[in-house]
């Protein structure tokens, strides 16, 4: 007989309903993403929490950094003027 | 000491401060952020633990499964073991989030080398037990676990959020079961009494040792993996109990229980320590069962796992050919 080959980790998203991304609500074991499906519906929606199911294998996914603090989203820290309480719009005015 | 070592532990020192700095202000530590390797492993042992008593959990009640009197109590009873797999699932994911690796944490489980609650080592001889079960050990359970919803480790805390939302439908289910018996003959009302005596004890270790003896606890607050205390949440779950004992028309087994007005609380009798001790270290009246039933499902679910591994193979194969 051949060693048991290690089921993969299978990240699970589910939309709770209509109208909602895919939120990220854990993770499982399966041998492939057809059973990963069918493990994350009775693991993850026993009780009408979700109406679709993504299930994406832990290794394709590509991530920021290994930090959650991370420089990469260093960029986006000076730029004040991308919001729209930067600017100065007097009181008076109608409908901004 | 050379640059390259200077600059070394400055790095580190920072990660600590970073590290601190986050759980000072109440934030959570997510997987990939750095921290201390005791952190990890702490949480890892803390987080298997919790899992492995989920998954042991099973059994005590899961033996009643097909001697449940009604349909009803039988569809119940199978949904709230269904719950107790998941939440081991739910678990094992937050611990592989650490590195932890699922089959060694099963391994471990079923060598002894890693623990889980000492609760489920008791026997389940009466329908009773189902209720009760429900009732008090689950409520020690929501007891302990709603101050973990805060943990400071996020995938933790996330599964707690869930755990907690489902443990409440375990405790209600065993509560209206015990009602149901209590609203019938003497012989049901005494076999809730004679279950609720067998399992109060046992329920108030679930807190574990006193705090003066508790070898975790000043770390785990610092940390805030853990938020209140051993005998702060035991006292919580007694006060919890007592009206809600009173209304089902049971008597909890303590002569030393009554209200202090001046405390606010009750007091209550001495757990006795010497049990929980034994029972943890392996002498419990069902803790080779418990194991002995694991590694059999293990066992024998080998081919199960095997096959679907071996499936999945043929049929990546064949999409590979066809491709």
């Amino acid at each position: 007989m051949e060693p048991s080959r290690e089921w993969p980790l299978y990240e699970v998203f589910v939309r709770g309903k209509r109208g909602l991304n895919h939120v990220h609500v854990g993770s499982l074991r399966a041998a492939d993403a057809e059973m990963a499906l069918r493990n994350a519906r009775d693991l993850y929606t026993r009780r009408n929490e979700g109406v679709s199911i993504w299930v994406v294998e832990a290794k394709a996914i590509t991530a920021s950094s290994p930090d959650e603090k991370d420089p990469f989203f260093a960029p986006s820290g000076d730029k004040v003027y991308r919001h729209p309480t930067f600017y100065d719009i007097p009181e008076n005015v109608p409908h901004m | 000491m050379d640059a390259a070592d200077t600059d070394a532990r400055t790095g580190a020192d920072a990660r600590l401060a970073d590290f601190e700095r986050t759980i000072e202000r109440d934030q959570r530590i997510e997987p990939r952020d750095w921290m201390p390797d005791r952190y990890r492993s702490t949480m890892v042992r803390q987080i298997a633990q919790h899992a492995h008593s989920e998954i042991i959990g099973m059994q005590p009640e899961g033996a009643w499964i097909t001697r449940a009197p009604s349909l009803r109590r039988k569809a119940i009873l199978l949904a709230k073991v269904q719950d107790e797999a998941g939440h081991g699932l739910y678990l094992y994911s937050a611990a592989e989030t650490l590195g932890a690796d699922r089959p060694e944490l099963t391994a471990r489980l079923i060598s002894g080398r890693q623990k889980y609650s000492s609760i489920f080592n008791y026997p389940t001889p009466s329908f009773a037990d189902v209720g009760v079960i429900g009732w008090l050990v689950d409520g020690a359970a929501i007891c302990n676990q709603v101050p973990l919803c805060r943990s400071s480790y996020g995938p933790y805390a996330r599964a707690m959020i869930r755990i907690c939302k489902e443990e409440s439908f375990h405790q209600r289910q065993g509560y209206e079961l015990l009602m149901t018996l209590m609203r019938g003959t003497e012989a049901q009302r005494r076999m809730v009494q004679e279950s609720v005596d067998r399992w109060w004890w046992p329920s108030l270790m679930m807190f574990g040792p006193p705090d003066a003896e508790s070898t975790h606890t000043a770390q785990s607050m610092a940390w805030k993996i853990k938020r209140h205390t051993n005998d702060e949440l035991r006292q919580r779950f007694v006060d919890m109990t007592v009206p809600q004992a009173a209304a089902l028309g049971v008597t909890l087994p303590d002569p030393d229980l009554r209200w202090n007005a001046e405390r606010g609380h009750h007091d209550f009798g001495e757990v006795d320590w010497s049990e929980l001790k034994r029972v943890i270290s392996g002498d419990g009246p069902c803790n080779a069962e418990r194991i002995e039933v694991r590694r059999a499902a293990h066992e024998d679910g080998a081919w199960v796992r095997e096959a679907a591994a071996a499936h999945a193979a043929k049929r990546a194969r064949r999409e590979g050919e066809a491709a």
